[in-house]
C-alpha cells in the first residue's frame, strides 16, 4: 500500500507538496536522525532493494548521502557517474532509461545538469525517480534537509522571516527552499545582485532585495548560496572582492538580522566568496555541519516512502 | 489519389464562397477550365454546363487554396525530418496550395543551382506550388551579401537568413541598400541573437522551471534596430512571425510613417502561450519562443487591427532525436502546416473575425506581400481552390500527420474547420469530399 502520508510515486521538487505532505516526510526524517546518531545504524526497511545512484554531474557530497541513505536501510547500492558532456545528452538519457529498466531497481536518485531531464527520465524508467538535482530546477531533499534543520532548532517554520541570498538565477535549492518555505508559511527575502535574479521572481512569492543591510533586516534565517566561480569572471559579477564586499556574509551584515539568526548553507563553500570563516563556523550560529548531517535522514525517509510507493504501485499495474 | 478530370470544366455548386478580395462570404458557384477559374458569381447557371464535371459542395466553404510564406521543408540535406514530397502532402490535407520555403537547407540556397535544384524536386515532387527565399548573406553567415540580382532572377522570391537574423547592423544596411536596388524584399528573423541565448520566453514560467530566458527585448530592440535602417535605406521590409505586444505597436508605428514594412504572425503566437511549455514540452519549444498571454492578446488585436498582415504556419520539423531530449538541448520549431486553417479559424469560432478576413490573411495577405499570383477567386485566376467545413470538429493528433516529422504544439487540441478538398491549377491534390 502505498504510504497515505506522502502518495507520489516520484520526488521530483518541493513544487505542488502540501503542507501535510511535507511535515510527514519530515517527521519522519526525525526518526530517522536518532537512529543515525546511535552506534547501529540499520534500519533493514529497504532489504534486498536495489537503489541506483545515477549521477550527470559530479558531486561527491550528495551522492554519499543518497549513498549513506540508502545502505542504512538495507538497500543495495550501485553509484553511476555518467560523463553528460561526452555523449548526445538525449539519446544517452532515454538509453540510459532503457539499460536501467532491465535491472530492475526499486529507486534511482538522478541528478542532471539541465531541467527538467530528471522528470523526462521519470517517464521512461519503471521505478522511484529521486531528483537530486536537476539544472537550476529543484532540489528537492536539500529544501527537506534545509526545513528540517530550522525546524529542529526553532521548532517551527511558519511565520519565519527567511533570507536566501546569492546566486539565485542558476540555483535549485533556492528554487525548491521558495517553495518549501512558503508552502510552509515562512517569509522568503531574496537578496542578490540584479544579474543574478531571474525574471520576473517576484510571482513565485517571494521579496527580492537588493540590498544585503536591507534584506537581512530581522531575518530569524540566513541561507547563504553557492556562487559558481565562472559565473564570477565579469559576465555576471566584476570580480570576486566586489562581490564579498557587497553580498558576502561576513559579521557586520550579519548584525542586521536577529541576534540569534541561524546561518545556513548548501555546500560546498566558497570561503572569503560568499561567506567569511568567521560566520560559517561560529558554532552558536551556524548550521552548516548540521545541515549535512540531517540530509541523510532526509534521504532515508524519501527513499522508504518511495521504495513502498513503488512496490505498492507495481504490485497495482502487474509489473514484476 | 488525384484522378484526372473526365471531362475539360469543373462546375462548384452549393458552395459558400469566401472571397476575401471583395470581402464576400455567402452562397456562389465557379466553373473552372484549363487550370484557371472561368467564372465565379452568386448564380452562375441553373444547369451546369454539359462539359463540365459538377461539384457539390453542400454548402460547404469554396476558397482560394492557402499560401504558406514561410515553412521549412528540410530538402535538400534533411529528408528525414521533412522533403519536398511529405511537406507536400502535408500541405495540402492542411488545404495550402501555395508555400515559399525557407533557404536553411544544407546546401544554403544561396546559389543558383541550389535554388534551381529545389525548384525542379519540388516540380516533380511536391504537390504544391513551391517558391522559395533566397539567402541574405552567404552560408546564411551573416557577413557577406549573397547574390541577390541572380538568384532574383532565378526565382527566390524574396531574401532572408531564415531562422537567423541578419544581426550585424553594417551588413543589414548594406543587404537593403542592395535589396532596394533591385526592390527586393528582405525578410528578418527579427531577434537580437546576444540576447537570445535562451530557451524559452523569460518571465515568470522560465523562473519556475530554472529554464533560460529569451526576453521580450531580443525581438522589440531587432525590430526598432531594423526600422531605423529601412528609413534610411528606403527598403522593402518584412518582419516574420513578430510575437510581443511592442513589436505589433512598432510596425503599426513604422506604417503610420509611411515606411515600406510588412510583417507576419504563426498560429502559435496567437494560439498559444508561454504555459504551453508546462513541464518541460519539447514541442513547445519554438522561435521566437512563446510569450505571455499579454503579447499573445496583442497578436491577435495587430491581427484584428491590419497591422499584421498575414499568418504563416512557420512549419519547422523536427525529429525525435531533437524533441525527446531535456528542453534546454531540444532543437526548436514545430510543424504546421495540417493545423494551419484549423487553428487560424479560431479567430473567427472566438468571434474576433470574420470568415473572409481570416482567410484573407492566409491567401490574398501573403501573396500581396510576396508579389505572387495567388489566393484570388478572380475570373482568370490560377484554379487553386481549397474546399472546408468551418465547423467541422477534430482533435490534432500529431502521430497522425503527413509530416514526416509530428512534432506540434497543438499536438491533442481540439480544432474546429476541416479541409474537405484540395485543387491546384484545377487538380484535384487532396480529397475528402462527401467522406
Amino acid at each position: 500500500m502505498r504510504d497515505p502520508g506522502f502518495p507520489h510515486r516520484h520526488l521530483l521538487g518541493i513544487e505542488g507538496l502540501t503542507p501535510l505532505e511535507i511535515t510527514h516526510l519530515l517527521d519522519l526524517s526525525d526518526r530517522y536522525v536518532e537512529l543515525n546518531r546511535g552506534s547501529d545504524k540499520v534500519a533493514r526497511v529497504l532489504d534486498g532493494r536495489t537503489i541506483v545512484n545515477l549521477f550527470f554531474e559530479n558531486s561527491t557530497r550528495t551522492r554519499t548521502s543518497f549513498e549513506l541513505a540508502a545502505k542504512r536501510l538495507g538497500a543495495n547500492v550501485i553509484n553511476m557517474q555518467v560523463e553528460s558532456s561526452s555523449v548526445a545528452k538525449g539519446e544517452t538519457l532515454i538509453d540510459t532509461a532503457v539499460t536501467l529498466n532491465a535491472m530492475h531497481p526499486d529507486a534511482l536518485c538522478v541528478r542532471h545538469p539541465d531541467s527538467g531531464a530528471v522528470k523526462l527520465l521519470s517517464e521512461k524508467v519503471n521505478c522511484a525517480v529521486v531528483n537530486a538535482g536537476d539544472g537550476s530546477h529543484e532540489h528537492p531533499t536539500q529544501a527537506l534537509l534545509d526545513a528540517l534543520t530550522i525546524r529542529r532548532r526553532l521548532g517551527r517554520l511558519n511565520g519565519l522571516l527567511v533570507a536566501i541570498c546569492g546566486d539565485v538565477l542558476h540555483s535549485r535549492v533556492a528554487r525548491s527552499n521558495f517553495y518549501l518555505l512558503l508552502t510552509m508559511g515562512a517569509r522568503v527575502r531574496v537578496i542578490a545582485p540584479r544579474t543574478l535574479i531571474p525574471s520576473q521572481l517576484e510571482s513565485l512569492g517571494v521579496e527580492v532585495f537588493t540590498d544585503m543591510n536591507e534584506g537581512l533586516k530581522d531575518a530569524d534565517i540566513v541561507m547563504m548560496l553557492r556562487v559558481q566561480n565562472e559565473r564570477m569572471r565579469g559576465s555576471f559579477i566584476p570580480s570576486v572582492r566586489e562581490y564579498f564586499r557587497f553580498f558576502g556574509l561576513d559579521r557586520a551584515k550579519l548584525a542586521q538580522a536577529k541576534p540569534d539568526a541561524l546561518i545556513m548553507h548548501p555546500g560546498p563553500m566558497n570561503r572569503g566568496t560568499e561567506i567569511d570563516s568567521d560566520v560559517a563556523d561560529d558554532v552558536q550560529r551556524s548550521a552548516i555541519r548540521e545541515q549535512v548531517e540531517l540530509g541523510v535522514a532526509v534521504r532515508m525517509a524519501v527513499l522508504e516512502v518511495l521504495s513502498k510507493n513503488n512496490a505498492a504501485y507495481k504490485a497495482a499495474v502487474g509489473q514484476s | 489519389m488525384s484522378k484526372p478530370a473526365a471531362k475539360p470544366k469543373v462546375a462548384y455548386i452549393n458552395a459558400r464562397l469566401i472571397d476575401p478580395a471583395k470581402n464576400y462570404d455567402g452562397p456562389g458557384q465557379v466553373l473552372t477550365g484549363d487550370e484557371v477559374i472561368l467564372d465565379v458569381g452568386k448564380k452562375l447557371f441553373d444547369t451546369p454546363p454539359a462539359d463540365a464535371e459538377v461539384v457539390d459542395c453542400d454548402g460547404a466553404c469554396l476558397a482560394p487554396g492557402l499560401v504558406d510564406m514561410r515553412v521549412q521543408l528540410r530538402e535538400p540535406g534533411e529528408e528525414h525530418k521533412e522533403s519536398l514530397h511529405s511537406g507536400g502532402e502535408a500541405a495540402v490535407a492542411g488545404g495550402i496550395t501555395t508555400m515559399v520555403c525557407l533557404p536553411n537547407t544544407n546546401p544554403v540556397m544561396d546559389d543558383e543551382a541550389t535554388l534551381e535544384f529545389v525548384a525542379r524536386r519540388a516540380r516533380r515532387h511536391a504537390l504544391t506550388k513551391v517558391y522559395a527565399y533566397g539567402a541574405v548573406t552567404k552560408g546564411l553567415q551573416g557577413k557577406e551579401l549573397a547574390e541577390m540580382g541572380l538568384l532574383a532572377e532565378a526565382g527566390a522570391l524574396a531574401f532572408t537568413d531564415a531562422l537567423k537574423a541578419v544581426a550585424d547592423a553594417q551588413v543589414m544596411r548594406r543587404a537593403l541598400q542592395y535589396a532596394a536596388t533591385f526592390d527586393l524584399l528582405i525578410v528578418q528573423h527579427p531577434e537580437e541573437p546576444t540576447l537570445a541565448g535562451g530557451v524559452m520566453n523569460s518571465g515568470e514560467t522560465a523562473t519556475r522551471l530554472g529554464l533560460s530566458g529569451i526576453p521580450r527585448e531580443a525581438e522589440i530592440i531587432m525590430l526598432e534596430r531594423d526600422i531605423r535602417l529601412v528609413a534610411m535605406t528606403g527598403a522593402r521590409y518584412h518582419a516574420a512571425h513578430i510575437s510581443t505586444s511592442d513589436s505589433v505597436e512598432i510596425i503599426a508605428n513604422a506604417k503610420k510613417r509611411g515606411l515600406p514594412v510588412t510583417c507576419d504572425t504563426a498560429p502559435f503566437y496567437f494560439a498559444l502561450n508561454e504555459l504551453a511549455v508546462g513541464d518541460y514540452r519539447t514541442f513547445a519549444k519554438l522561435s521566437p519562443p512563446l510569450r505571455s498571454e499579454a503579447d499573445r492578446q496583442a497578436i491577435v488585436e495587430g491581427l484584428k487591427t491590419g497591422v499584421i498582415d498575414a499568418i504563416a504556419s512557420d512549419h519547422a520539423p523536427q525529429d525525435q532525436d531533437t524533441k525527446r531530449v531535456p528542453f534546454p538541448h531540444a532543437a526548436f520549431g514545430g510543424g504546421g502546416l495540417e493545423t494551419l486553417l484549423a487553428v487560424t479559424l479560431d479567430l473567427v469560432h472566438n468571434g474576433e473575425m470574420s470568415l473572409a478576413a481570416a482567410i484573407g490573411l492566409l491567401t490574398r495577405a501573403p501573396a500581396k506581400v510576396l508579389g505572387l499570383d495567388a489566393g484570388s477567386l478572380a475570373k482568370g485566376s490560377k484554379a487553386d481552390l481549397v474546399i472546408f467545413d468551418p465547423e467541422r470538429a477534430w482533435k490534432v493528433i500529431a502521430d497522425k500527420f503527413r509530416s514526416k516529422s509530428k512534432n506540434s504544439p497543438f499536438d491533442g487540441r481540439a480544432v474546429q474547420g476541416k479541409v474537405l478538398r484540395t485543387v491546384i491549377d484545377g487538380r484535384v491534390v487532396f480529397d475528402k469530399l462527401g467522406g
